[in-house]
């Protein structure tokens, strides 16, 4: 973890109410898809933990929904504005672990660090099936970005108004065995029960991001851990419903 | 040059700086992010007889300058703080720490407290009669003058360092359980734990907080922690203040108003240095207050 001053050079809107923003600075302490960075805004107090969508060591790229006044101010950030983050928060996808063919999944806004994670399996020479699940074609974002990557992508939709309708599990094939997601918990279950193995990305209210406060923590067949610090990826087999 | 040193019951700490009970873990997650060496000294997270997972999730909720929180005194019990916790700590701090116990019954607390007065780490105890987050047990026993006294008395019997008794605000008159465990024999006195607290989600219309209600600390409540110490000093104990500290100014004030050593609990975990930069800045601020040596201005607020 390190404690970082990042410049936002790019805050914009990608879906409604769904935001892409891009920040400069030292990113060196980000060393892995699914980590997250913690957020300082001014006037409060906790700061607002955020997925890694994309990095460099020194760029970064978060995508964010608004889901209330405090995201609501961050989408308002110009650029040029300096943010106080922590940054290279939680273990992510470690994709030693992962076997020559990877099913990506990510639904809504765990779509973002879903495309890292799938950059680094395709640059460590695995094959990815991207799977978006979003609730309807309005919502979608990121899919020509997956495509640029050069893997298989397939975008599902609930309300079927674009692409295979239905949910992530209903693109999932035979192939599609080892899973890395990240999304809303009935969505991680289903896919939990649907595949066999993989790495699953959870959510939890945060005190503060790195492990002190003990606030977002979890029962796993391994005992308890930290979201924040020992996830907020567990393996699948760690995994206590 | 000016004198940080404060002494606490015979425990000389280098600066009255202590990163509170429950915001610093056992201390050592945060020496890969500063030297904690240069801390007064760490009071360790709550301690239990038994191992305890805590309480449901959601556990934290914000408020305007603080949180709520509701861990509910998650820790891997004594025996494992013993054997796996404090010898990690003593890799990389090498001071005294404070052990910080709980418990639900007069006896976890004397079982655990004695245990944790054996161990060479250890210079003072606190114990915590003032957890908001768990039933039977914690507040319990802080709300009620004569339940204070009867677990001051009976840590007491069993321990041969400093006892020091962790009071909760949330009492009409924190004054009559301070007096109460000053006459059981308490070495010393912490204060304030967290005020009871919610918060309801506007779409959901429940409490955030699993457990409906917790503990609210920060910034928001420096002033009435302020005023405890102000109240219970007269009593003539050593105290640590704490409650919304999160400046060397607020250090400063919080001795004025009686406290010899000062904890800082939630900024530290907004900011991880946060203890860091209040010891780095408290040597400049006594300056520009005229203050040469700490120790001499505890209390300062009683006098003329």
């Amino acid at each position: 973890m390190k404690r970082e001053a990042l410049t936002v050079t790019q805050n914009r809107e990608i879906a409604p109410g769904v935001f892409e923003m891009a920040l400069t600075g030292d990113l060196s302490a980000v060393t892995a898809p699914g980590q997250f960075v913690n957020i300082a805004l001014p006037g409060r107090f906790l700061r607002r933990p955020i997925s890694v969508c994309q990095w460099t060591a020194e760029s970064l790229t978060i995508i964010y929904k608004v889901v209330g006044t405090g995201t609501a101010d961050l989408s308002r950030l110009p650029a040029g504005e300096t943010l106080d983050v922590l940054t290279g928060l939680g273990n992510g996808y470690d994709i030693a672990k992962c076997p020559d063919h990877v099913a990506v999944i990510g639904g809504g806004v765990g779509v973002p660090p879903m495309y890292g994670l799938a950059k680094a399996l395709l640059a460590a020479g695995k094959s990815v099936h991207a799977i978006l699940g979003f609730n309807a074609k309005s919502e979608i974002f990121y899919e020509d970005s997956f495509r640029a990557l050069g893997c298989d992508v397939t975008v599902t939709t609930v309300d079927g108004s674009y692409g295979t309708k239905g949910f992530v599990t209903d693109a999932m094939t035979e192939a599609d065995r080892y899973v890395c997601a990240c999304g809303p918990l009935p969505m991680l279950k289903a896919v939990y029960n649907k595949s066999e193995d993989g790495q699953f990305s959870f959510e939890e209210r945060m005190g503060c991001g790195f492990g002190a406060c003990m606030g977002c923590t979890c029962h796993t067949t391994d005992g308890h851990k930290r979201l924040c610090k020992e996830g907020p990826v567990l393996e699948r087999r760690e995994i206590v419903w | 040059m000016v004198d940080t040193r404060v002494t606490l019951s015979g425990l000389m700490l280098d600066n009255p700086v202590i990163p509170a009970s429950g915001t610093f873990g056992f201390g050592y997650e945060f020496a890969d992010i500063y030297d904690i060496d240069i801390l007064g000294s760490i009071s360790l997270k709550g301690t239990t007889k038994e191992p305890r997972f805590g309480n449901p999730t959601p556990r934290i909720a914000e408020c305007r300058e603080g949180l709520i929180n509701s861990v509910g005194l998650q820790n891997p019990g004594v025996h494992a703080v013993i054997s796996e916790e404090l010898p990690k700590l003593a890799k990389c701090f090498h001071k005294k720490a404070i052990a910080n116990v709980s418990g639900f019954s007069i006896d976890d607390y004397v079982y655990a407290a004695a245990l944790l007065d054996k161990e060479d780490q250890i210079g003072l105890l606190e114990i915590n009669i003032s957890c908001p987050n768990v039933h039977h047990g914690g507040m319990a026993f802080g709300t009620d003058p004569q339940n204070a006294a009867a677990v001051t008395r009976a840590v007491k019997e069993v321990c041969q360092k400093p006892v020091y008794i962790k009071l909760t605000p949330n009492v009409t008159d924190i004054v009559a359980v301070a007096a109460a465990c000053a006459e059981a024999g308490a070495d010393g006195l912490s204060l304030i734990n967290t005020l009871l607290g919610m918060r309801i989600d506007l779409k959901t219309r429940r409490p955030v907080i699993a457990n409906t209600m917790g503990g609210f600390s920060g910034r928001a409540i420096q002033p009435v922690a302020l005023r405890m110490v102000y109240q219970v000093y007269g009593l003539g104990l050593p105290i640590m203040g704490m409650g919304g500290v999160s400046t060397a100014e607020d250090v400063i004030e919080m001795m004025l108003a009686g406290a010899t050593a000062v904890q800082v609990g939630a900024e530290n975990l907004v900011i991880p240095t946060a203890c860091k930069d209040i010891i780095e800045n408290l040597p400049a601020v006594m300056a520009r207050y005229g203050i040469t040596r700490l120790a001499d201005i505890i209390g300062g607020a009683h006098h003329g």
